[in-house]
């Protein structure tokens, strides 16, 4: 704590032990501005293929801005975010969506006039709708409160519900890297459980790598790999879930009171 | 303490009844107030010229009390009937608002597509002949039919721009610019280079496509508010470009003598090579009048045919998806630029059939014809119409279009007005006023449920329940 910067408390155990591969997702120096005021000042992470990495942090820290540069809107003005090898620090957002990386982003932003069916359509859009009848089967064995409302419009279910499309979305296009952005916001505890677990299986049962950034964070922690703290901009920390939990000045900074 | 639970009770539905009813009274007796402090100052003393030349004051109070008691009556049927359907609303859930799963069941719009659709179009079909029988002749049918061609030619250009406006979200205050560049470009490819309308029309909504990309470049970047404004300036430029280019568009005279529409080839004219004499039938300029408007009409069913398929295509959901959230399009992989200009380019071209359809017709083309006023009525159908529905914005047509029209022969107001009351000079303020009527009753537009571009197959099981109550 007593060092500005980074303070890393363990070294990258897991992938850098195995020690062989590159990391699925590299973000190196990245800095974003919105206009002249600067959001990220020199981010570096790295999320290696099989894990679920958490970023927590306040509001305003910047987290949810480090989602939306991965995904090239706004982009980062300096440093190099890689992805499965390919530089994808200048690429177009659509573009970016086609390398099997999808995204649920803050907000949820469904498509509330659509109907549920609809906003599946949508996104399986990427790889033109190929295998959609499995995928459909897939999402709707994962949230069955989707397949009853299969043909009800977007904006009419509940703030839960909603969140469930939002990822049963960007699961549509099979991705292999999977951002989601504040899953938890404003619902109800048994439901954040419900797709706390929902991500929990997939990353289990179909190997797919996963990018959490969550406020709730003993949930996230508790449930990830490894995680990242972030601070104006900055991370501050990271180190394994559980290493970040039991961590005193993640305690008092982010857990206190807070916990389930 | 005695018995709480009486007190507390519900009251029942007569005394509920008999509360809103007294409210609703108090509400329209305000209104009816209100009304009153107006025309006091405005309506109730007349000033007319003495033979002394001074100054007489005529009271009208009879006038006032008429007035007044319109008003009272009006608001009082407006919320006796919202009343009604608030209390028939709360006994039915709505499938599209309900907390638990319900049957995604057609409801009552979607059932009236069901219904109207085929009789609209055969109605649509069957009208010259319609007109022809009620007016008891071919040229007494003529003001019908000119009637039906001109509102056919709305409902082509709301549908045009319902891709832009209603599926994309693209808000377009410019479109009649389309509409002109089509008028214009079958006017000058036949007048100088003698091209036959039917080379001229493909020809025609391909300028108007192009021209649609032109606009769609630099207003990519630009939504709503914005974005209506671009549009707004960018029709004016056309406009003003073809009052002042005189040598290439002939200015504010226009270009006349543009050649009559042919019968693929076969002149409407009373020579032996003429239509009328090929087919075997007596000459009648009404021939032309009458081809005429089976081609609009089919004109706007092919733009109709279009867009119900495109709107099952990925591009048509991609344009719906982005007039519900272009950043979540964007991280679907969906290249919102093309999308954008897909529209812009499909409505623009549709705009051009038309306006080489309308020049064809007038024989006569002037910037005069393409002035911001018609962007506004074709804006207005579409959104009266509701946003995307495409047999809502046919219905919108023929009332922005025929309503006008129809409040010509209002000669029985002078029956309650007296005799020096002329209905053609409240023509526009009757209308404004059935506007803002319609906006109140249905503040989304005639047909504002959005019909899902896919539906369940088991969609045609109809719940006892919801049937009984007759929302289907």
């Amino acid at each position: 704590m007593s060092v500005a910067g980074i303070n890393v408390l363990v070294d990258e155990t897991r992938a850098r032990a195995a020690g062989t591969r590159a990391p699925l997702l590299t973000v190196r120096g990245v800095k974003t501005y919105y206009g002249n005021i600067i959001a990220l000042k020199g981010v570096d992470l790295d999320v290696n293929e099989g894990e679920i990495v958490t970023l927590i942090g306040a509001n305003g820290a910047g987290k949810s801005t480090l989602m939306m540069t991965i995904f090239g809107s706004p982009r980062a003005r300096e440093g190099t975010i890689t992805y499965a090898g390919r530089d994808i620090t200048r690429m177009p957002t659509h573009e970016i969506a086609r390398l099997n990386l999808a995204q649920s982003p803050e907000g949820r932003r469904i498509f509330p006039r659509m109907t549920v069916y609809e906003n599946l359509q949508m996104g399986a859009a990427v790889n033109g709708g190929a295998h959609f009848e499995q995928d459909l089967e897939r999402v709707c064995a994962m949230f069955p409160r989707l397949k009853e409302r299969l043909y009800q419009r977007g904006g009419t279910m509940s703030g839960g519900e909603q969140q469930m499309l939002a990822i049963a979305r960007a699961l549509m296009s099979r991705p292999r890297l999977l951002l989601l952005d504040e899953p938890s916001l404003g619902l109800a505890p048994l439901i954040v459980k419900q797709i706390f677990s929902a991500i929990k299986e997939l990353n289990e049962r179909d190997g797919m790598t996963v990018f959490l950034v969550e406020q709730n964070a003993y949930h996230a922690l508790k449930l990830a790999h490894r995680g990242y703290v972030m601070v104006t901009g900055t991370i501050t920390m990271s180190g394994t879930g559980k290493q970040l939990l039991d961590d005193p000045s993640v305690k008092a900074a982010y857990l206190e009171g807070g916990r389930h | 303490m005695a018995n709480p639970a009486k007190t507390l009770a519900a009251p029942t539905a007569a005394d509920r009844a008999a509360t809103d009813m007294a409210a609703i009274i108090k509400d329209a007796a305000l209104f009816a107030l209100v009304t009153f402090g107006l025309c006091v100052p405005i309506v109730a003393f007349r000033t007319d010229l003495s033979q002394t030349s001074a100054l007489d004051l005529v009271p009208r109070w009879g006038l006032v009390a008429i007035l007044c008691g319109i008003v009272f009556v009006a608001r009082l049927g407006q919320r006796l009937v919202l009343a009604n359907r608030d209390a028939r609303r709360a006994l039915t859930p709505s499938p599209t608002q309900a907390t638990e799963a319900v049957d995604a069941t057609p409801n009552a719009s979607q059932k009236i597509s069901a219904y109207a659709l085929p009789a609209f179009l055969g109605v649509t079909l069957a009208f010259p002949l319609l007109a022809v029988l009620g007016t008891g002749g071919l040229g007494e049918s003529r003001y019908w039919i000119d009637l039906g061609i001109l509102i056919l030619t709305y409902v082509m250009l709301g549908w045009g721009l319902n891709i832009v406006v209603g599926l994309a979200g693209l808000l377009d205050l410019g479109y009649v610019a389309f509409y002109a560049v089509g008028a214009y470009s079958y006017a000058l490819l036949s007048t100088v280079f003698d091209l036959s309308f039917w080379v001229c029309l493909p020809l025609a909504g391909l300028f108007a496509g192009l021209w649609g990309m032109v606009l769609g470049f630099p207003v990519l970047r630009l939504r709503g508010d914005y974005l209506a404004i671009v549009t707004l300036a960018f029709g004016e430029i056309i406009r003003l470009v073809l009052i002042n280019w005189t040598d290439f568009s002939g200015g504010a005279a226009g270009i006349s003598s543009i050649p009559r529409a042919t019968f693929f080839g076969i002149p409407f004219t009373a020579d032996e090579d003429g239509f009328a004499a090929k087919v075997g039938l007596d000459f009648s300029p009404m021939h032309r009048v009458i081809f005429l408007y089976y081609l609009i009409l089919a004109l706007a069913l092919i733009t109709n045919g279009v867009t119900l398929r495109l709107r099952r295509l990925p591009i048509g959901r991609a344009w719906e998806a982005l007039r519900e959230d272009e950043i979540a399009c964007r991280s679907l992989g969906i290249n919102t630029t093309n999308t954008k200009l897909t529209a812009f380019a499909l409505g623009a071209m549709f705009g051009g059939f038309a306006g080489s359809f309308f020049a064809v017709r007038q024989g006569f083309v002037s910037p005069e014809s393409f002035n911001f006023l018609e962007s506004a009525i074709i804006l207005a159908i579409v959104v009266l119409g509701g946003m995307g529905s495409q047999i809502g914005v046919a219905i919108a047509a023929v009332a922005m279009v025929g309503g006008p029209e129809l409040l010509r022969n209002l000669g029985f107001l002078k029956a309650v007005f007296g005799d020096h009351f002329d209905p053609s000079e409240y023509r526009l303020l009757l209308f404004g006023l059935a506007m803002v009527i319609m906006m109140i009753w249905r503040p989304r537009g005639l047909i504002s449920e959005r019909a899902p571009s896919i539906v369940l197959k088991e969609r045609k099981r109809i719940s006892g329940s919801l049937v009984k109550e007759g929302h289907g």
